[in-house]
């Protein structure tokens, strides 16, 4: 049953309005600041209001424009996008916290572009997560793709600028030359853009013409990083630590796993999905995607090129639990979009943190700095165990259902590479723990390998101010929470998964 | 297909109004002695013009294929002229379009254009009349007097006001090319005014009207012949590869403003929707497979070019013949949706090509070139001009939520229809065209600033920011909201489609 509400619309323009103030209020931090955590709480609240509505399978919609006779702009909320939505919401209000402690709140007018930008980016992501057809999703989609550019390339050098077109290149290239023809040749097949339960399409026409459909979807939705058009994440790694935030678990590779959920439930359904054996198609992909990773970030010493890394195999998990089709493999991909967008800003916000109050970026560089940074480090434990799938975070529960999905759907293989990749994600995180609170504290050297060159190590390291430290501790209390009771989270994400 | 007469509609004979309008703005200004004067009491007479083509959309009846504000007056009887004016849902929204890209000339040509204003002015309005002219006539005879009217303020403003060394033979490639067309445009109009006396079941009257010959039907010989001479016509003007070689001249040597309406205008693709499509609907059909490879070799040509051309203007000249080849491609694919992204997109090229020409304009005045070479860093001293440039950019590559997205995607969504390998290869250009505009755009905007002319550079001065507001609001509103365009253009799109899949000789047998 569907609903007409403004409500989505709200949710889409709080943060525009958020943006439109801060951009106001450029001049005063740091009410300018604030102003996006203010959009951001009023924001989290429209959402949690349709929380209700959801739960009871029931959607609300919102038509904004008649595009074309056959496709409106329009916005619809179901579970799964309240799912996406309620994540980039929550997150977005600790980011900018964090962003306020971390890129500090000076009179600086790049730090008010930079809010602004972010705002816009919370808006596209709402834009997604509420899309009615893949028309709006399209049209969401890149929008997103051009905001975050600028936030990517925030710092101006040339390093930066590098970076920067390497994203720009893979996003807009895979969106026009491959996302785009799916669309299209959905449309052509099935006349129609809307996203129906069930799928779209007739089963019987043109069998390998679907399969082709499926494979631009999955090469054409970047943001989702399967290999092999993963290479922007590690590229835009040269963004600060509040935007890597927002690309790896606040709003960019969220969305892209979005959209791969919302073609396979609601373009394909898994019933023809099954059929077509997209499932075994994608199953390989991100199985290949995820041993890869697992095997590369195992060679590399920059914290943040680990996490990138770790994210591109991680946002595998989430397709491959969907591609098991079964119950509690859908259920186990959904959770683990949430749980790592927590466990994943939690580790973010610690390597941010160490950088701060140290200039180091480097794992060699670490040894005995979790003496130093209690709060930090301890936040960063409690991420990497999420993320590895150990009790009692949320990671551990979701990695269950995924072992479960894996074993209901007897996919022995898939739970084979599970296996190895939790051991080899632990091999690299363990890593980066035992240097840091086993080992005694390092002898000072000038300037961090790898650091900027600028920042000398600090003589003595104290923990990161509390604008830092807060957020951190906030994410990683959540990821612990949810991995306690996950009880009230579950019925919204078994909702979102369709699980009858 | 009806007529609502404009007596009926609005009262007063609104189309002709918007012709003569200009012109006695043209005579006003020639007898204004005060040359300060002249700018503002030209620019009142182009908003008048565009308020009053808007009160003619406020007042169009859309859902139909009715000619709308229809006047008719006898003209030489003898051989079946008449002045005939009406607009349906294929050309109405060219009248706002053409009246808006003159207001944005003369706001934007207000403090380059230093030699002989009151001329340059009079050149300007005269065109905006004769222009209005051809969108709005329905009598082919009285179309092409305003088609081969266009050269005259077309040659004069790019002689005269060009701003390349190479103008005066720029203005006489312009007039030659489009010569070439008229003759066979004008034997191809004869031949079908004459097959209408002949016809089985008219009046045995010679006529010119485009109504009354969008009833009998055409044999296919004829139409075949008349095809070819009508096509060439419109592919010059369009221009269509591989007859675009007068506009890379003309938007580099020719003044902005006259670049604007070159670019911005895409008449010659409307002609063929105009009068191709309808009136010959069976050897469109027969030929529809030429226009389509012919289309996508354009895309991919002007891309091409595009991608290693130097020069902002010359770029944008290919650019548009690349943009001209999406438009062919959807018409090509005889399908409801290509046909009304081919119109959606000519449309909306009069704004995303005036946008990236005004931002030209922009460059050009204050570096005084629009080489690559002599730019880089722009944004820096001119943040406003570069923001402006950016939203025209966007809109150039056919991003979502701008105004050149709905009409590139319909064009794709036909053609895929039509032939889904020509659409495939049409979509890959699309990444080309990124990579040209997005590279000019880095390379100019961006980056270190080399030169100190681009370091003192100003940003836009108000006049030029309206102007950049107007159009930026344009590109986004209609990215958005492109329902309204869509709406007012179906009726007739329809219709159109319609003849192509029926031909006018089963219709006339059947009805």
């Amino acid at each position: 049953m569907d609903s007409f509400s403004v409500a989505p619309l709200l949710a889409l323009l709080a943060p525009v309005l958020g943006a439109a103030g801060t951009v106001a209020l450029r001049d005063r931090p740091p009410a300018r600041e604030l102003c996006g955590v203010a959009a951001g709480l009023v924001q989290l609240g429209i959402i949690v209001t349709m929380v209700p509505t959801v739960l009871d399978g029931r959607t609300v919609s919102f038509t904004i424009s008649t595009f074309l006779p056959e496709a409106a702009i329009g916005l619809r909320v179901d579970a799964l996008g309240v799912v996406l939505a309620g994540t980039s919401s929550l997150l977005w209000i600790l980011t900018t916290v964090y962003s306020m402690g971390y890129l500090g709140t000076g009179p600086d007018r790049a730090l008010a572009r930079f809010h602004g930008y972010f705002g816009l980016t919370i808006a596209a992501t709402m834009g997604v997560a509420f899309s009615v057809n893949l028309l709006t999703l399209y049209l969401f989609y890149e929008a997103l793709t051009i905001i975050t550019y600028p936030l990517v390339t925030h710092t101006r050098t040339p390093e930066a600028a590098q970076g920067g077109k390497r994203y720009l290149a893979y996003q807009l290239g895979t969106g026009v030359a491959l996302l785009l023809p799916a669309i299209v040749l959905t449309y052509t097949q099935s006349g129609t853009f809307d996203f129906v339960p069930g799928g779209v399409f007739d089963a019987d026409d043109g069998g390998p013409l679907l399969v082709l459909i499926y494979v631009l979807f999955l090469a054409g939705i970047a943001k989702a990083a399967l290999l092999p058009v993963h290479a922007w994440l590690p590229a835009a790694m040269v963004a600060p630590v509040p935007v890597s935030a927002l690309l790896h678990a606040v709003a960019v590779v969220n969305v892209g796993v979005f959209t791969v959920f919302r073609v396979v439930l609601d373009v394909f359904g898994t019933d023809l999905a099954s059929e077509l054996h997209l499932g075994t198609v994608t199953l390989a992909v991100t199985s290949v995607t995820i041993l890869m990773t697992s095997l590369y970030a195992l060679r590399l010493d920059n914290l943040k090129a680990i996490l990138a890394y770790s994210t591109i195999g991680q946002l595998s998990y989430m397709i491959l639990g969907v591609a098991l089709l079964s119950d509690a493999g859908r259920t186990g991909g959904v959770l683990h979009l949430v749980g790592h967008a927590f466990a994943k800003i939690t580790l973010f916000f610690a390597v941010g943190s160490v950088y701060l109050a140290s200039g180091r970026t480097a794992v060699s560089e670490l040894r005995g700095i979790g003496r130093q940074m209690r709060w930090t480090m301890g936040a960063f434990v409690i991420g990497a165990l999420s993320i590895v799938g150990l009790p009692p975070t949320v990671g551990f529960i979701a990695k269950y259902f995924l072992f479960l999905g894996a074993a209901d759907a007897g996919q022995w293989l898939v739970i084979a590479v599970l296996a190895v990749s939790t051991v080899l994600s632990g091999g690299y995180y363990l890593r980066v723990m035992r240097v840091a609170l086993l080992e005694s504290p390092a002898p000072l050297l000038a300037g961090g390998s790898g650091g900027d060159p600028s920042v000398l190590p600090k003589p003595s390291i104290t923990e990161s101010p509390a604008l830092v430290v807060g957020p951190l501790v906030v994410t990683a209390a959540v990821t612990l929470l949810l991995g306690i009771a996950p009880g009230p989270l579950l019925e919204l994400i078994r909702a979102a998964a369709r699980v009858p | 297909m009806n007529e609502i007469t404009a007596a009926d509609q609005i009262g007063f004979p609104i189309l002709s109004a918007l012709v003569v309008l200009p012109l006695v703005m043209l005579v006003v200004l020639a007898f204004l002695r005060d040359q300060r004067t002249v700018r503002p009491v030209a620019l009142a007479g182009a908003l008048i013009e565009l308020a009053l083509t808007l009160v003619l959309v406020a007042r169009f009846r859309t859902g139909g294929a009715d000619f709308q504000f229809a006047e008719q007056l006898p003209w030489i009887d003898a051989i079946g002229l008449s002045y005939h004016l009406a607009v349906d849902g294929v050309s109405i929204l060219f009248l706002p379009l053409t009246a808006l890209l003159v207001v944005l000339v003369m706001l934007t040509s207000w403090s380059t254009v230093r030699h002989q204003p009151k001329a340059y002015l009079m050149t300007v309005l005269g065109f905006e009349a004769v222009v209005i002219g051809v969108f709005a006539a329905v009598d082919l005879i009285l179309f092409f007097v305003f088609w081969e009217l266009l050269l005259i303020p077309t040659f004069i403003l790019v002689k005269v006001w060009g701003t390349g060394a190479d103008r005066s033979r720029a203005a006489l490639k312009y007039v030659l090319y489009m010569l070439m067309g008229s003759a066979g445009l004008l034997i191809g109009f004869i031949l079908l005014g004459v097959n209408h006396r002949d016809a089985p079941g008219s009046d045995g009257e010679l006529s010119f009207d485009l109504l009354a010959l969008m009833d009998v039907s055409v044999p296919t010989g004829t139409q075949t012949t008349v095809f070819f001479l009508l096509a060439f016509a419109f592919a010059l003007k369009a221009p269509m590869f591989p007859f675009h070689s007068w506009m890379p001249s003309a938007l580099l040597d020719g003044p902005i403003g006259m670049a604007v309406f070159l670019a911005g205008l895409k008449m010659g693709v409307y002609g063929f929707l105009r009068f191709v499509l309808p009136l010959v609907p069976e050897a469109f059909t027969t030929w529809s497979w030429l226009i389509a490879v012919l289309g996508v070799v354009a895309i991919l040509f002007g891309a091409l070019v595009a991608l290693v051309e130097p020069n902002l203007r010359r770029l944008l000249a290919f650019a548009s013949v690349s943009h001209v080849g999406m438009a062919m491609l959807g018409l090509a694919s005889l399908d409801v949706q290509g046909v009304q992204g081919a119109l959606f997109l000519i449309i909306s090229l009069g704004v995303t090509s005036s946008g990236m020409l005004l931002a030209a304009g922009f460059i050009h005045h204050r570096v005084g070139s629009t080489d690559i070479a002599s730019l880089g860093g722009l944004a820096k001293p001119a943040p406003g001009l570069a923001v402006f440039s950016l939203v025209a950019c966007l809109s150039a590559i056919a991003l979502p939520g701008t105004i050149g997205f709905p009409g590139e995607f319909l064009v794709l969504l036909g053609a895929f229809r039509a032939n889904s390998w020509l659409a495939s290869i049409a979509v890959l250009t699309v990444i080309l065209t990124a990579s040209y505009v997005l590279v000019f755009y880095e390379r100019a905007f961006h980056g270190p600033v080399t030169s100190p002319v681009v370091d003192a550079v100003n940003d836009l001065r108000p006049r030029e920011a309206v102007a950049a507001l107007v159009t930026g609001l344009a590109i986004i509103a209609f990215g958005f909201f492109p329902g309204s365009v869509l709406e007012t253009s179906k009726g007739s799109v329809d219709v159109i489609v319609e003849r192509l899949d029926r031909p006018v000789g089963e219709r006339a047998v059947g009805d």
